[in-house]
Formats: C-alpha cells, structure tokens, sequence
C-alpha cells in the first residue's frame, strides 16, 4: 500500500512541476505576481510529494518488501540497516529517484530563500528547474519505475554488490548529486537571464552561493569516492582514470573555473557570456556524468543499467537540455551588453588564465575518455587510453595553473603591477626554491618531478601566506591595526585562501604518494618478520570472524616502528554468501606522514599468507587538502553579502539591457 | 563573425550528441566491433604461469573458446570474477585469460586470491594483444566460434542477467553448429 502510495506521490510531483514550468513561464510573461506565486508554491509541493515517494522506497527497503522488484534486486533481509537503506540509491531506479530529490529540493530552496531575486527572474529559474524536473521524473514514471512489485514475492533478495556495503559508499552519491544537480541551480539562472537577456553583477551575486554550495559538494563527493577507492578496493591507490570517475571530474574542473568566472562578473561586469556559457556547460558536464554511468556506453563498477531504452530516453534530455541552453545561448548572447576591458595583467587576465587552463584540461579529459570510442564508431580502430595520456596532458596543464595561482589573487582589478606582486612573493620564491633544492637532493629516485610538485605546493601556500599579509598590512602597519585588519577580512576572502591553501595541501599529498609509494609482496609464515622503511611487522596468524551477512578471514600483525610503540593492525577478507563476492578490507594505520597499508591475498594452506605491505607517504594530505578546499566553499558561502540582498557596489554594478 | 563564434559551443554540441546517438543505435555496452564474424586475430603471447604454455589464436580452433581480457587493478573484473568461476565449475567450456597490461607478480597474486577459472593465460603487459583485438578496457570478454571466428564481444563486466539472456544462449547456438 505504501509503495503504491509512493508510486501515486511521484506522479503527483510530476503533474506539480508541469504546474510550476506553466505558471513560472507564464507568470514572468504576463508579469502576474499570483502566477509567479503559485509557481513558487508548486515548486514547494513538488519536493514534498517527492520526498515522500522517495520516502516510501526507502520504508520499502527497510521493511525488505522483496514483493517490490527494486528491493528484491538490490536488497537482503541480513543486510545490516545502514545498507538497507543505502541499497536505495545503489541502483539505476533508485538513484535517479534520489536524483530527482535533490533537483526539486533545490528548486524548493529557490523558491523558499529566494525572495532578493526580482520576481520574474526567480519564476523563470523556478520554470527551467521544472523542466528539468518534467524531464527526469517521466525517465524515471516511463523507463524505470522503482515501485514496480513482482508477484509471487520471493522469500529473500539478491543483495547488494558487497563493494558498495561501506559507509564511505553509503554517503558518497547523495553528496556527488547535491554536487551534480546543485548546478542546475547555475543552469537556470543562465537560460532565465538568457530569456530576459540582461546580466549583471547582482545576477552574479545570486548565482553565487548556489555554485559555492554545488562546488563544495561536489569535491567533497569526488573525494568520498576517491578515499573509498583508497582503503576498500585494495590496490593502493586513489585515482584511476576511470571513466566515471572522469565522468565527475568534467564537471568539477568547469565548475571550478565558473567559479571563478562568476567573480569577475560579480566585481567588475565582465566576462559575462563566457560565464553564461560556462554555467550552461557545467550543468550539461553534470548531466553528461549521469548520463555516461547510466547509459552504458561506458562501463565501469559504477555502471548499473546497460538498457538501450533508457540510453536513448537520457540522450534525448540531454540534447533538448543542452541543445536547448546552447541554442539558447548562440541566438540570445551575442546580444549581451560588452563588459569592461581589461588589461592582460591584472585579477580579471588571472581568472582568465585559470579559466583557459581548467577548460582546457576538462577538454583534455573529455577527448581522453570518449576517444577510444569515437575512433571505433568512425573507422573501427581501436586504442586505449589509459593513466599515461592524462598523466601527460592533465599535469603540464594543472603545473602552471597553480603557479599562476600564487601571483593571481596579488594582482589588482583591471590593471595589475605584475613585477610588484612578483616582488611580495620574493620570500616565498625564496623558500619554495630552498625546499625544491633539498627535496632534489634528498630524495633519491625521480626526485626532481616529486621535487617540482612540492615546490608549486610551497609556492602557493606561500603566495596564499604573501596575499593575507597584503591584504591586512603586514609589517606596514602596526600590529594592531594588522589585527583589527585581519578580524576584518571578509568571509568569502578566507574562502577563497582556504581553498587554494588546501590545493597547495592536497599537491603536497598527492606528489608524496606518487612519487614515494614503497610496496612489497610477501609470504608470510605465522610468527614471521619483515620490514619496511622503518617498521618492523610480525605476522600472527589468521582468524575466522563472522560478521553480520559476511565470514571474514582476518589476519594479525604487531608491528614495530624504529622509534615508536608497538601497535596491532588486522587486514581482512570479507565473503559475501549471498552473492559468492570476496572483498578486501585492508588495515591501515594512519599517520601524518604516512600510512601503512596492509592487504592480505591468499592461504596456500600451510600457515603461509600472501601479504601485501604498502608504505603510502602523505596520502593523508590529499584528503586533508580536499577537505580544506571544502570548507574554503562553504566559508565563502556564509560571506555577509549573500546574506542580505543589497549589492554593495550599486554604482558600477547596474543593470545592462539589451541593446 | 562574432555571431558565428556563440554558435561554436551549439555546433560541437550536436556533433556530439550525433555521435553518442550513433554508439546507441549500435547496442550499448556491445562497442561495435569491426572484428565480428571475422577470424580471430592473429596473436602469439607468452605465458602468464611462468614455464607454462602461452596462446596463439590457433589455440581457438576445433572448439568453443571464451576469451575473457581482465587485470588486477580493475574492479569491475573482480566484480565479474565469481560468474567466471561458476562457469568454470559447472561447464567445459575454456576460458581463456589475458592478463592485460598488469604486473606479472600482481595478476597472478590477484588469481590466487580470487581462484583462477582459465584454462590458460596469456600475458599482455605492452597490450600488444590489446591492439590486435582492439581491447577498450577490461574487462572485455569475447567468443571464439569452432572455426576460430569472433561471434561476441562485450566490453565491461558480465553479470548473471546478461549471460543467461545472451550469451549463453550464443554459446549453445553456437555449439549446435557444425
């Protein structure tokens, strides 16, 4: 009964975004204020018949109603509860449920705190928005209904892919799709300003916060997977190349430099079509993603449904989404009032700069992942594209980004004074060419890349040390008045050098881990030794241990470090009745430095077990850098000027009509 | 002029969208391969099993072959592995591996790890297998027919819905033939 409940509310929340794309459009057209009302209130039904057919599944699983085919595909009655209810989204149909969810909740949230935004702007964003909604929730009514029973109900379910039973896992696609979906926010204040064609620096503020927030999730969900893929799959590694994890990258690199681009048209009423444009393809990148896992024409772990119908149904939004905005955007933009020039050198000519490079790297990445296959489909050639195509392309473009990322944020608007920035940054020159000689000298094997990496690192969180100094007068005013400076900086200035300190983090990570990785495969007999670097490790035996809906094969080791206590670490193997899997839970032990990773292969059968011992230096900087870069966002998200509707520079931020 | 340049992003766009529509026609997840129905490639790799026989495509003849490519590092092979290891169990049909551009010691720790179901491995660190077979990822599964023929390919990994409705179903067509 209640999944026949939450079947009804979905198609109730379809027939309410058809009400909320009339009346938005319609209301903005005629300038009726009750229309735009309504709009707002549909928009806010919408979410909430949503949320509860998304809510129904989700009892459905807890329960293990195996009369319903999603459950029974995806579930099982020994499946510890977290799962159950994870299960939900660990399929095609419930993760396009989850999708959906968080598009509407998002037009909620516009609809709801909105109320700066003129109101014939805000109906239009609410009108795109629905389409956008109209769109997906017929994908999901007509291709892949969740709620759809079978009968007679089998006694017990399939499970769930054992890979994806992790909390990392649990958590990883409701954050990616507030990510994902949180720029369609962006999206629709494009087509709106499009359709109204007049932008403007108050547009860019409203856009804004929305970016921030989707940036932030964004990486935070890319992140979660990649730590996922660190200490669940066993391989030691953290990045892949993957085409879904490129599939969530796209986006990222074009988001970030939207970012970026919307500052610009925030400060200085500039840049203002190539932001547009960059909010259109952000979005279409979003979409892109959804679209490449579900499709099937990539596979990967990651790839649920290989059904043609869907694909053809999913390419068909894309073109009317993408299609529509590009169209949109050729016809309308050339219309768009010129912004204010600038000089090469100077903060918009960095942002530039950053936005060539991440665009073109995101292309580099986009050509990398479909290539192999339009070669196919043209002349049935064949290639692969593997690590060392984007290790090639993807580094030289990234080095002289964060490179120009120190002296960027130095410069002034409109016309910068390149060689007083450089000179500020002398210190830091100083420092970063110091540690480059030592780490080049120290270091041994490829020392000179690793050496390179770490000197950008150094290099930025100097740059990002030089421009705070700067900003709060720094041994040019007495220290109190520094002070007083500094209680002062605004909100969004600590995000922007939270974030880019956190880059400079995460560099330091992941040169560490790829350039100073030790690893060694061993057999290890009960009560035997080894060593790595410094550690000495023993090996204790193995256990048998039974886990909830698993039987797990764990193994002991004490290890030793030179000059540290002796500590204990488990490594196991997980089996899967259900669905004969094994997976590997590796041990790990964390440290800043670095992490000792343990992996347990096979018995032979007489006491002896293959071991496989990694020496994993500065991963946790990775995580830790990311994790400063999100913060960084949502910082920046909570700045003053979001909050209240007032621009703060009325005078250079007027509106612009079309001419 | 400056009107041509805000049509740039829309043309890219459809011709990519034209292409994607184009792979869909052709049946998702089976990349159209210009190799079937023609003679399997030729190929002569070495051993992964140190001391053991290698494959040749002549290996192929006279008999059903699968071909399945897999590494250590992918994860969907390791998704894919037990449906391998149930083939293996319970039919006669070989299963012949590529150990595709992995670490010898690591592929061979994966399969002790995880069972090995191959007849027989070849090992393919350069993917020169991989550029005569037109290998896209792995894992890539192909079937060799009686006259050493490619029938099917599919790129990514095999879960139990696809082989009982096609490939199984392929397999025993094709094992009735002459």
């Amino acid at each position: 009964m209640i999944v026949e409940l939450g079947h009804f509310t979905l198609i109730l929340a379809f027939v309410f975004s058809i009400t909320q794309a009339a009346f938005g459009f319609a209301g903005a057209t005629a300038q009726r204020i009750d229309w735009i009302n309504a709009a707002k209130i549909a928009a806010q039904v919408q979410f909430l018949f949503t949320t509860l057919a998304f809510a129904a599944l989700t009892y459905a699983y807890v329960i293990s109603d195996f009369s319903v085919r999603n459950v029974f595909e995806n579930s099982h009655t020994l499946k510890p509860l977290i799962y159950k209810i994870s299960g939900v989204w660990g399929n095609h149909e419930g993760s396009m449920l989850l999708w959906v969810l968080v598009l509407a909740l998002f037009g909620a949230a516009v609809a709801r705190f909105g109320d700066n935004l003129p109101s014939t702007l805000r109906a239009r964003v609410l009108g795109v928005q629905a389409l956008i909604g109209i769109a997906f929730l017929a994908f999901i009514l007509a291709t892949s209904n969740p709620f759809e029973r079978i009968i007679p109900a089998p006694v017990d379910g399939q499970g769930l892919n054992p890979l994806l039973q992790d909390p990392g896992l649990a958590l990883h696609p409701p954050i990616l799709y507030v990510g994902y979906v949180g720029f369609s926010v962006a999206f629709s204040f494009a087509i709106a300003a499009l359709i109204e064609g007049n932008i403007d620096a108050s547009w860019a503020r409203w856009v804004r916060p929305w970016t921030l927030l989707a940036w932030s999730f964004l990486t935070g969900g890319i992140a979660l997977g990649s730590w996922w893929a660190y200490y669940e799959l066993g391989w030691g590694g953290w990045w892949y190349w993957d085409p879904v994890e490129n599939a969530s990258l796209m986006p990222w690199l074009i988001g970030t430099a939207l970012l970026h681009s919307s500052i610009v048209v925030e400060k200085r009423d500039s840049l203002k079509s190539w932001t547009i444009l960059l909010s259109i393809l952000t979005f279409a990148l979003s979409l892109i993603g959804t679209f490449l896992v579900r499709s099937g024409v990539l596979t990967s772990v990651h790839t649920f449904a290989t059904d043609p119908d869907r694909g053809v149904f999913i390419l068909g939004i894309l073109c009317l989404a993408i299609g529509g905005g590009l169209a949109l955007y050729a016809w309308r933009a050339p219309y768009l009032k010129g912004g204010k020039l600038f000089q090469p050198i100077s903060r918009e000519g960095g942002v530039l700069l950053n936005n060539l490079l991440l665009t073109t790297a995101a292309a580099t990445v986009f050509l990398g992942t479909i290539y192999p296959l339009v070669l196919e489909v043209f002349n049935g050639s064949k290639i692969s594209v593997g690590p060392p195509y984007f290790n090639a392309t993807f580094v030289p473009l990234m080095a002289p980004l964060v490179a120009a990322l120190a002296v960027g944020p130095l410069l002034g608007w409109k016309r910068g004074d390149i060689a007083g920035a450089l000179s500020r940054l002398k210190a830091t020159a100083l420092t970063a060419i110091t540690v480059f000689i030592f780490v080049a000298w120290t270091a041994g094997q490829n020392s000179v890349w690793a050496a390179l990496g770490i000197f950008l690192a150094v290099w930025l969180a100097g740059g990002v040390i030089t421009e705070l100094a700067k900003k709060i007068g720094l041994g040019q005013r007495s220290s109190t008045e520094s002070w007083r400076r500094l209680m002062r900086v605004p909100r969004s200035s600590w995000g922007m050098s939270l974030a880019h300190f956190g880059l400079a983090v995460f560099i330091i990570g992941a040169t560490g881990l790829s350039f100073w990785k030790e690893e060694k495969i061993i057999l290890m007999q009960t009560s035997e030794t080894t060593e790595i670097a410094n550690y000495k490790i023993t090996f204790n035996g193995v256990r048998d241990q039974k886990g909830p809906n698993y039987i797990a094969r764990q193994a002991i080791f004490t290890v030793q470090h030179k000059d540290k206590e002796k500590f204990n670490m488990t490594a196991e193997k997980r089996r899967y009745p259900v669905s004969q899997q094994e997976t590997t839970e590796a041990g790990i032990k964390n440290g800043w430095l670095e992490d000792l990773y343990i992996v347990i292969g096979t018995n032979d059968g007489k006491n002896g077990q293959t071991v496989r011992i990694y020496l994993m230096p500065l991963v946790s900087w990775i995580w830790m850098g990311v994790l400063i870069m999100v913060l960084g966002g949502l910082f920046s998200l909570t700045d003053r000027r979001f909050r209240i509707g007032i621009p703060e520079r009325r005078k250079i931020a007027g509106p612009s009509p079309v001419e | 002029m400056r009107q041509l340049l805000f049509l740039l992003p829309l043309s890219t766009f459809i011709l990519l969208a034209a292409y994607f529509g184009l792979g869909l026609t052709k049946d998702p997840g089976l990349i159209p391969s210009a190799l079937i129905g023609k003679p399997a490639p030729t190929f002569d790799l070495p051993s992964l099993m140190p001391g053991e026989e290698g494959i040749t495509e002549r290996d192929f003849k006279g008999k059903i072959s699968i071909v399945n490519v897999f590494a250590s590092w992918c994860v969907p092979c390791l998704a894919e592995h037990p449906i391998w290891m149930q083939i293996h169990n319970k039919t006669s049909i070989p299963i012949y591996g590529v150990a595709w551009k992995d670490k010898r010691e690591s592929a061979i720790h994966w399969l002790e790890k995880h069972g090995n179901p191959y007849i027989r491995i070849g090992y393919d660190p350069l993917n020169v297998f991989g550029i005569e077979w037109g290998v896209y990822g792995a894992p890539e599964t192909y079937i060799v027919d009686k006259k050493g023929r490619i029938r099917f390919k599919h790129v990514g990994p095999i879960f139990p819905r696809l082989w009982q409705s096609q490939i199984f179903p392929l397999v025993e067509k094709i094992q009735a033939e002459k």
